[in-house]
């Protein structure tokens, strides 16, 4: 009796053994606590439904998806520790940081570990360092930014411009790719305005933009910064259209500028106001499971763990090693995987090329006016 | 040429800002020599009351005499009775640094019990703008700057034109005599404590709806009301109002045309030369007081 009983507990000891060694394990870090909170949460969410979904449908080559979450604390050194700890458990591919700054610390583990990374930053410099292992889930500045001056140039038919950015990584990125961009089209930069970031009074920026009078302005701060700007820009009563991000049309900046956020228009990589009916899905799916509508990270997190779907079925394997060089070059479409949301194309740096969109704000509402095209 | 102008206009609103914020740090000073680390943290406080008022339910008029009744109690009764008397005996250097303690404690305790992130905050003065010299200027720069002036001229006139006036400065002058000759010190010194609140109240109701209601927002207001105090002259309130304005205007001045990240220095070399020529402020008397 005690051998049978034995001898039954060791079977189904295999079994589970077996039953994870199947599962596909990936690891995910990400801004869980601190400043970049919503961040992080959207993120892990939107991966969380992905792999609901996947798994639902029976996996990915008939295997499991399952997925551990790590809180970075919104701080790059935790963030550090944290991506240290999760490869050494080894995992088919690490997911997240969302913050850049996260990303540039922990990048180096990763591609030393020989894993790939699918991670949220935008930051210009992150692809731009050779890194074999590292792949965006959205535009980096040296993808939007062109797009952007693009629109100054083409559709606001600015032959002036001011740009005022935030004096960090951030910032400087997008100022030095927009100004050159700019320049290469025919606009002229008639204010290059830096400001620090957390600055609370705009007044003497805004007048300096006022004497300028430029045909439009573009606005590249952080989120409360671009509130405060806004509120300046009405106060002192600036006129010319206002050019940005998402960081100047967001729903935050939206709620914290009122009625000054009006008029203002912004290229948006991903948003869940998309004339897509994948996306419309999405963010109904997303809405129902954790009810509060998502913002582009969710999208982020939800296309990274596509990402690793679709190139894996494209391998044909799980392999962890071939990953990296599976998804250089690949172009996944929608119609092969809906999951992707939209079609995409990643470079050898592992950038993207997708179709984006102009966002207006118009009476405190995102719109969008225009789907920008592929690049390629 | 106009941007000179509406650079004034923008820095003189500012300017009054500070300067209430200022005068606070003087009036706390003459008093019961507090320097009041935490009064940065005293204007962001009183946003988030009113906040805290307009979402449980009250309208905004109803919000601000809310926002500001507590104001006082919290920031001129409790403070003076919880804070500065006890920590007032072992002298101004403990007093100083617990009014530091106390700025931290504030300000983690509005990330932790309301949020870390900005919140909006609506305006007393409407959006819009009138013409002045030719010159279109918002209608809510005009607004602050006319509320704070008020409120100065209010201060100043209690303080030179009633006997309750004349009772406060005899208790700040000279302490020992004032109670000799039957001026109650002790409730004009808890009625400085009230005022000073009720202008911190003041300048945030003025303030918040440009800067946004955040947890950190008193950190920049603190310091640059502390400079304008010390270059005006800290022991005179119309020097705390002079110090402000120059502030405000210098700020903006060196925005424009020094340079937008050298700005925040500016105001400082400022101070510097100020200490070195004219140690007791632009508008300060030179001696010591005593008590």
């Amino acid at each position: 009796m005690k051998s049978t009983l034995l001898a039954g507990a060791l079977l189904a000891f295999a079994t589970a053994t077996s039953v994870q060694a199947q599962a596909i394990k990936l690891a995910d870090v990400a801004e869980l606590s601190g400043g970049g909170a919503t961040v992080g949460t959207n993120w892990k969410n939107g991966i969380d439904l992905a792999i609901e979904e996947i798994n639902a449908k029976g996996g990915v080559l008939g295997r499991k998806l399952e997925v551990t979450h790590a809180d970075s604390q919104s701080n790059p050194g935790v963030a550090r520790a944290q991506v240290q700890k999760a490869l050494d458990a080894e995992p088919y591919v690490l997911l997240g940081p969302g913050y850049s700054g996260s990303v540039k610390v922990t990048a180096p583990l990763a591609a030393e570990a020989g894993i790939a990374q699918i991670m949220g930053g935008e930051a210009a410099e992150l692809t731009q360092a050779g890194n074999k292992f590292l792949f965006r889930t959205s535009f980096g500045q040296q993808s939007s930014m062109p797009k952007v001056a693009k629109y100054i140039h083409d559709e606001m038919k600015a032959k002036t411009v001011a740009v005022v950015w935030v004096n960090n990584d951030f910032g400087r990125g997008g100022r030095d790719v927009v100004v050159k961009e700019l320049d290469r089209l025919g606009s002229k930069v008639v204010a290059d305005l830096s400001t620090e970031a957390g600055q609370a009074d705009f007044a003497a920026d805004v007048g300096k933009i006022k004497s300028a009078n430029p045909d439009a302005v573009f606005v590249y701060l952080n989120e409360e910064e671009s509130a405060r700007i806004l509120k300046e820009l009405k106060r002192q009563g600036v006129t010319a259209p206002l050019m940005g991000e998402t960081t100047l049309i967001g729903q935050k900046v939206i709620e914290l500028a009122g009625d000054a956020a009006n008029g203002a228009r912004g290229h948006v990589g991903l948003t869940t106001d998309a004339p897509v009916d994948l996306i419309k899905a999405f963010r109904e799916k997303f809405s129902k499971k954790y009810n509060y509508v998502p913002d582009h990270n969710g999208l982020k997190g939800y296309l990274a763990v596509y990402m690793v779907k679709a190139t894996t079925e494209k391998m044909g394997k799980v392999d962890s090693k071939a990953f990296a060089d599976t998804l250089h070059g690949l172009t996944i479409k929608a119609a092969d995987e809906p999951g992707i949301l939209m079609d995409v194309t990643f470079s050898d740096t592992g950038d993207i090329d997708r179709q984006s969109f102009l966002v207006e704000v118009v009476e405190g509402k995102q719109v969008v006016k225009q789907v920008l095209p592929k690049v390629k | 040429m106009s941007n000179l102008f509406d650079l004034l206009v923008a820095g003189l609103a500012t300017g009054a800002i500070y300067a209430l914020v200022a005068v606070g740090f003087t009036l706390l000073w003459q008093t019961s020599q507090t320097i009041n680390f935490a009064q940065g943290e005293f204007v962001m406080l009183p946003a988030f009351l009113m906040l805290a008022a307009m979402h449980a339910g009250a309208p905004f008029w109803l919000a601000i005499i809310l926002g500001i009744l507590l104001s006082m109690i919290l920031l001129g009764l409790a403070f003076k009775l919880l804070l500065v008397d006890p920590m007032m005996r072992h002298g101004v250097l403990p007093l100083a640094i617990a009014t530091m303690a106390l700025a931290i404690g504030l300000k983690e305790a509005v990330k932790q019990f309301f949020s870390a992130e900005a919140s909006p905050f609506p305006s007393i003065v409407p959006t819009g703008d009138i013409s002045i010299l030719g010159h279109a200027v918002s209608l809510q720069s005009i607004g602050v700057l006319v509320v704070a002036i008020l409120a100065v001229f209010g201060l100043t006139t209690l303080l030179n034109r009633t006997s309750l006036g004349h009772q406060m400065q005899a208790a700040a002058q000279n302490p020992t005599v004032a109670r000799i000759i039957g001026v109650p010190v002790e409730r004009m010194i808890l009625l400085t404590f009230l005022i000073n609140a009720f202008l911190v109240a003041l300048a945030s109701l003025l303030i918040t709806p440009i800067y946004l209601a955040k947890f950190s927002s008193g950190e920049v207001l603190g310091q640059a009301a502390f400079i304008a105090a010390i270059v005006g002259g800290f022991n005179q309130v119309r020097g705390a109002i002079a110090g402000g304005l120059l502030i405000g205007v210098l700020d903006n001045l060196a925005a424009s045309y020094v340079s937008t990240q050298y700005r925040a220095a500016v105001p400082l070399i400022f101070l510097i030369v100020v200490i070195l020529f004219r140690p007791q402020g632009l508008l300060g008397r030179a001696e010591e007081r005593t008590v």
